[in-house]
């Protein structure tokens, strides 16, 4: 008979033990890997991309699976979109335009070996896709080395610009300072940071910091809780306590519902004590309950909301595509316009080929929803529109505040005293 | 001085939180010694059936109510069905069990975002429940207070059900010697399944209560998983005061770090402090004394 459980048993005792070290270490790991390709790639191979047919290949990567899924199938939405609307329209040079589809499990590596798939393999013209920055640096250097060309549409930290990667999203300079640019207009003098405990939320609030210095901004306090945590009270007690004028706020994905709940229900509102979010759109104010979060700020670049024929169009033909209940935001319709700019730099050089899009791509524009975005010749982002929105009663969010006009991309921040100790951080 | 007794609170409230999360484990894992992985999938249920009864029903707080016992069920079954499909035939290999558990979690959470979207849901705060009391300077929210009555109310339960009542007797007998109990006529199998079904159970429960204050999305059990774990091991297995102790004192210590530091300082500092306590006394806070020779 064997003696199961007569005392407890000691390999489930160790191993709940070691539960909490092995957690530590898988995110080690796989921290590591993110890196680890780099310089990994030989020098790179004659192209491969076949342009005697009548139709090109792209690609588009995004993650179908894992936990970044819920934000890149829109993205991957918006991008059949653009493709099925130049494709009716003639296509490109005269070819149809077909996407070789792949998903990047949002694992970096995962994206790094499908992008080189999908250049080498595939032939693809351009990719489009990736949404984590981690996902980014992973293809940064399959791109360079095979010399192909990715579209990354999602708006980022900045202190990046690569020959091989057009940045169809905002960089610090066109959402991060003209939504600080608001709130110092409104009369903030003292802010309170809330962050997610990661690469984007740091570097945001280290640009932040400087800006405050210099604009006589008091920062009263500066707090990251990890990715994922949904115990907020200590922090909401402090923002709380701090009296600041106003939270400025870049925590990512599920933290937010915990943060927002505790937020209203401890008293705080958006009268006395606005939020300004960077990473909620009209996706994530369902999940959060509209009552939580009705009146906070978000800053973009694109809303649903944004008036404009080209806004009018893309909503309804996303719309008639994907349902009546779905809703448009930011990183999508940066997704839509990178298909559409690459189609007008194509037009532009008459040639698929790298080196002449690369030649051709300064001053390409496009009729965005937006408004009209223009692609910087230099560091290979576009010009882009700031915007505030309030969060209003119906999920949606609506323009308060907008730039003068589009914004010159300064992934570098070159354009502003302030900034000039601010170190590229990787 | 009144940020610390205030912090003293907010502990207790984590804490409370945490002791939900983790009572259910208390009994799977301590009791029984099954490493469930997918108990963070159960509270992952309990969150959803909160959901689906609030579109079911309509008003936030008859359908808080009507889902705490609702949630205990869905976990319960899941749990049972679990232990009947798959543990009962690993227990004898703990890391199997780990490895199958794991699995099953990850089925649960793709088979949750293929059911309800990949994108949280709102499950909506009742209007009883909105907004905080002042207590000893600080403002607590009212969500805050029901939790730790719920804990209050499930700790007192799981105590009684085990001290008072046969069935409770059945379980403890059994962790104190299977062997024993068996020859004493107990079905030590029946008596798996009935603390697997009422573990899982307490999952649901804490996952229905969980939606006051957190998200529900696919992924929300992972969220409390680690710390459920810690809060069961640091306690001592086997006994539900070394959960309610633990679970308390780590919201406390996470509490009053974090005023004096930052968050994630006060993580490590919770779990430093975890690592070293464990390596002074590796059985946890209370033990449990059997009559066993092994």
């Amino acid at each position: 008979m064997p003696h199961r459980f007569t005392t407890l048993p000691s390999p489930a005792r160790t191993f709940a033990r070691t539960l909490a070290a092995s957690v530590a270490i898988t995110g080690l790991v796989a921290t590591a890997a993110c890196g680890s390709r780099a310089g990994e790639e030989t020098a790179a191979a004659e192209s491969c991309v076949d342009t005697s047919g009548d139709t090109i290949k792209v690609g588009a990567l995004n993650s179908l699976s894992g936990t970044m899924s819920i934000s890149e199938t829109t993205v991957r939405d918006a991008i059949y979109l653009a493709v099925d609307e130049i494709n009716a329209a003639g296509g490109v040079q005269g070819k149809e335009i077909e996407i070789v589809a792949e998903d990047g499990a949002s694992e970096p590596t995962v994206f790094a070996e499908k992008a080189e798939k999908l250049i080498r393999e595939d032939c693809v013209a351009a990719v489009f896709g990736g949404w984590t920055s981690a996902s980014r640096k992973a293809m940064l250097p399959v791109f360079e080395d095979n010399d192909s060309l990715l579209y990354y549409p999602v708006q980022y930290e900045g202190l990046e610009a690569s020959e091989n990667i057009f940045y169809t999203g905002a960089t610090t300079n066109q959402q991060i300072i003209p939504a600080l640019d608001y709130l110092a207009e409104t009369g903030v003098k003292s802010l309170y940071l809330v962050g997610s405990d990661y690469v984007f939320p740091r570097t945001a609030n280290a640009i932040i910091n400087a800006y405050a210095a210099d604009k006589g901004i008091e920062i009263l306090g500066e707090d990251y809780a990890q990715l994922g945590s949904v115990e907020f009270s200590t922090i909401v007690n402090q923002v709380s306590a701090s009296g600041a004028d106003a939270v400025f706020n870049t925590l990512n994905g599920d933290s937010n519902v915990a943060f927002f709940r505790e937020y209203a229900n401890v008293g705080l509102t958006a009268e006395e004590m606005p939020v300004m979010s960077v990473s909620i759109a009209e996706e994530e104010v369902g999940g959060i309950g509209v009552e939580n979060i009705e009146g906070q700020l978000a800053a973009w670049n694109y809303y649903q909301t944004v008036e404009s024929p080209a806004n009018t169009t893309f909503v309804e033909a996303f719309k008639a595509e994907y349902g009546a209940d779905r809703v448009t935001s930011d990183p999508m319709e940066a997704a839509y316009n990178s298909v559409y700019l690459w189609a007008a730099t194509v037009e532009k050089a008459e040639s698929f080929a790298v080196e002449d899009i690369q030649a051709n791509a300064d001053g390409v524009s496009f009729d965005s929803p937006e408004g009209t975005v223009v692609i910087d010749g230099d560091n290979h982002h576009v010009t882009k529109t700031a915007r505030i929105g309030e969060i209003s009663a119906d999920g949606l969010l609506y323009t308060v505040w907008e730039s003068e006009g589009p914004i010159e991309p300064d992934p570098f921040l070159e354009g502003y005293d302030w900034a000039a100790d601010l170190t590229v951080t990787e | 001085m009144d940020l610390f007794i205030g912090q003293l609170f907010t502990g207790l409230s984590t804490g409370s939180i945490l002791l939900l999360a983790a009572l259910g484990l208390s009994l799977t894992f301590g009791q029984m010694g099954v490493i469930n992985m997918a108990h963070g999938e159960f509270i992952m249920a309990g969150c959803y059936t909160a959901y689906v009864t609030q579109q079911v029903v309509g008003d936030a707080g008859v359908s808080l109510l009507i889902a705490l016992p609702i949630g205990f069920l869905v976990g319960g079954i899941m749990g049972w069905v679990l232990e009947a499909l798959l543990i009962r035939h690993l227990y004898h290999r703990p890391l199997d069990t780990l490895l199958v558990t794991f699995g099953v979690g990850l089925v649960l959470q793709q088979v949750a975002r293929d059911v309800f979207g990949a994108p949280a849901v709102n499950v909506t705060v009742p209007e009883f429940l909105r907004g905080g009391v002042d207590l000893l300077g600080t403002t607590v929210p009212k969500t805050r207070l029901f939790i730790m009555g719920l804990a209050i109310v499930a700790v007192t339960a799981v105590t009684l059900v085990l001290r008072f009542t046969p069935a409770g007797r059945r379980i403890r007998a059994v962790v104190g010697n299977r062997d024993l109990a068996e020859t004493a006529g107990i079905s030590s199998r029946t008596v798996d399944a009935g603390t697997f079904f009422i573990g899982s159970g307490l999952a649901g429960v804490a996952g229905v209560a969980l939606t006051l204050i957190g998200s529900t999305s696919p992924t929300t059990g992972q969220s409390y998983l680690v710390d459920a774990f810690l809060v069961v091991v640091a306690g001592g297995l086997g006994r539900i005061k070394g959960a309610v102790v633990a679970a308390i004192a780590l919201g406390t210590f996470q509490a009053v770090f974090e005023t004096y530091s930052t968050a994630s300082l006060a993580k490590v500092g919770v779990f430093v402090v975890i690592v070293v306590f464990l390596q002074l006394r590796p059985q946890g806070l209370f033990t449990l004394r059997t009559r066993s020779l092994a």
